[in-house]
């Protein structure tokens, strides 16, 4: 497989499985606003998928992939998402704080993207920051709302980035296809975003009123296909249909 | 490609002029703006159209309606989707802004008042019904993805606002 192939399968993987989970939400917001705003985002997300998958189908050299075969058809380690977006929706402070932490990354790769050399994907990039920006403005004003507002939202909300933190690393540590694709021009530069993620971070968790944790200790493998024990679960539910009823259509 | 304006022989801006997005059926799809090249040879017609949002879900039916409104005309057409220059706000027409005001939609702001009525509680949106601009933001996120929920504190009209995107 090409670089570029894979590379698009990272960024689309992202999108797909952390929309998946919003989804999940549908019609469980904590209220109606929440919900709706929740599977808004998802909505957004899976229209990026499109984008890419129909870019990766184009690109993968074999006539017989389509955005559906690439969306519904790998196996487990043939997903490239990082660990952080596959995390479960175990509570409200989870979901913002999982939330909060791919926008920050996610606006400062589509803006190092818009710049691509590879026209499709600043297309994309260009098309898709303007809807992320949203994204983010929603989920950093509610980690300031959880973070400085009572006791136990404080107390919820902190549980929660002390959950989640060592799992974002994943998405901002530069693997092998990451850097062939920067040498490239086509790619994002990861050690640039790494610190501009980590100021935004700082900044947003002075004014939450949380710690970020101490401990640097990362889980990785995502965008090497190595999961944690949820990912089984989300293919499960994400495949059943085209699993059980092959090429079925709506 | 020049955004915004685009030259369209007239009896085809007709045709297309009928087609509506499903979700606001006052909006035609030339007042969306979202017809971006059309190129007409003899009865064959190449249309390049841009989403709204990416995961705008009335896309793929726009397309279909367009196919099935330049067939009924007589016309061949082939629909492309281009990304490239990506959809603003800015390209609704007067007339698309005025039928979604009629219809009950506060069309955008400008960028800039559109942030500070969105992220400062600023109280700049238009009532729909009253056009008193004492009104606060319900949910940044409304029935759909380019829309937020309003409320009126003058008349307590709800109303929806199509958010600026830029
Ligand atoms: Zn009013």
């Amino acid at each position: 497989m090409n670089n570029l192939y894979t590379y698009l399968l990272m960024l689309g993987d992202n999108s797909m499985i952390l929309g998946h989970r919003l989804s999940q939400l549908c019609g469980h917001g904590p209220n109606l606003e929440t919900d709706i705003a929740l599977t808004n985002i998802s909505l957004d997300l899976y229209g990026q998928v499109r984008s890419y998958f129909q870019y990766a189908a184009k690109v993968s050299g074999n006539p017989a992939n389509t955005e559906d075969s690439i969306a519904f058809l790998r196996y487990e380690r043939q997903y490239l998402n990082g660990l952080l977006v596959e995390q479960p929706n175990t509570d409200f402070a989870f979901v913002i704080l999982r939330q909060a932490l791919f926008d920050i990354y996610h606006l400062y790769l589509l803006e190092a993207l818009e710049s691509s050399k590879d026209t499709q994907i600043a297309a994309i990039a260009t098309k898709s920051i303007k809807e992320v920006k949203y994204h983010q403005r929603f989920s950093s004003s509610w980690v300031k709302r959880l973070g400085d507002g009572t006791e136990i939202s404080h107390q919820k909300a902190q549980y929660a980035l002390d959950t989640l933190h060592p799992y974002s690393f994943d998405l901002l540590n530069e693997n092998a296809i990451e850097a062939d694709m920067k040498e490239q021009g086509i790619g994002a530069d990861l050690h640039i975003i790494k610190e501009k993620y980590q100021d935004t971070l700082k900044d947003l968790m002075v004014t939450s009123t949380l710690t970020l944790p101490d401990n640097t200790f990362a889980h990785k493998g995502g965008k090497e296909g190595v999961h944690s024990e949820h990912m089984g679960f989300i293919l499960s539910d994400l495949q059943y249909m085209q699993r059980a009823y092959p090429n079925m259509q709506w | 490609m020049v955004a915004g304006k685009i030259h369209i022989d007239p009896e085809i801006y007709s045709v297309l002029e009928a087609v509506s997005d499903p979700e606001i059926p006052v909006l035609s799809i030339m007042d969306m703006g979202i017809v971006r090249e059309v190129i007409l040879e003899g009865k064959s017609i190449h249309l390049k159209i841009t989403p709204t949002y990416s995961g705008c879900p009335a896309m793929d039916t726009i397309a279909v309606d367009i196919k099935l409104a330049l067939e009924a005309a007589g016309y061949q057409a082939t629909i492309e989707l281009i990304l490239s220059p990506a959809w603003t706000t800015d390209w609704i027409t007067e007339k698309g802004r005025q039928n979604l005001l009629d219809y009950g939609i506060a069309p955008p702001l400008n960028d800039s008042q559109d942030k500070r009525a969105l992220y400062d509680g600023e109280r700049l949106v238009p009532c729909i019904r009253c056009k008193s601009t004492n009104t606060k933001m319900i949910s940044q996120f409304g029935s759909t993805a380019c829309k937020s929920l309003f409320q009126c504190e003058e008349c307590l009209e709800p109303f929806d606002y199509f958010k600026c995107l830029k």
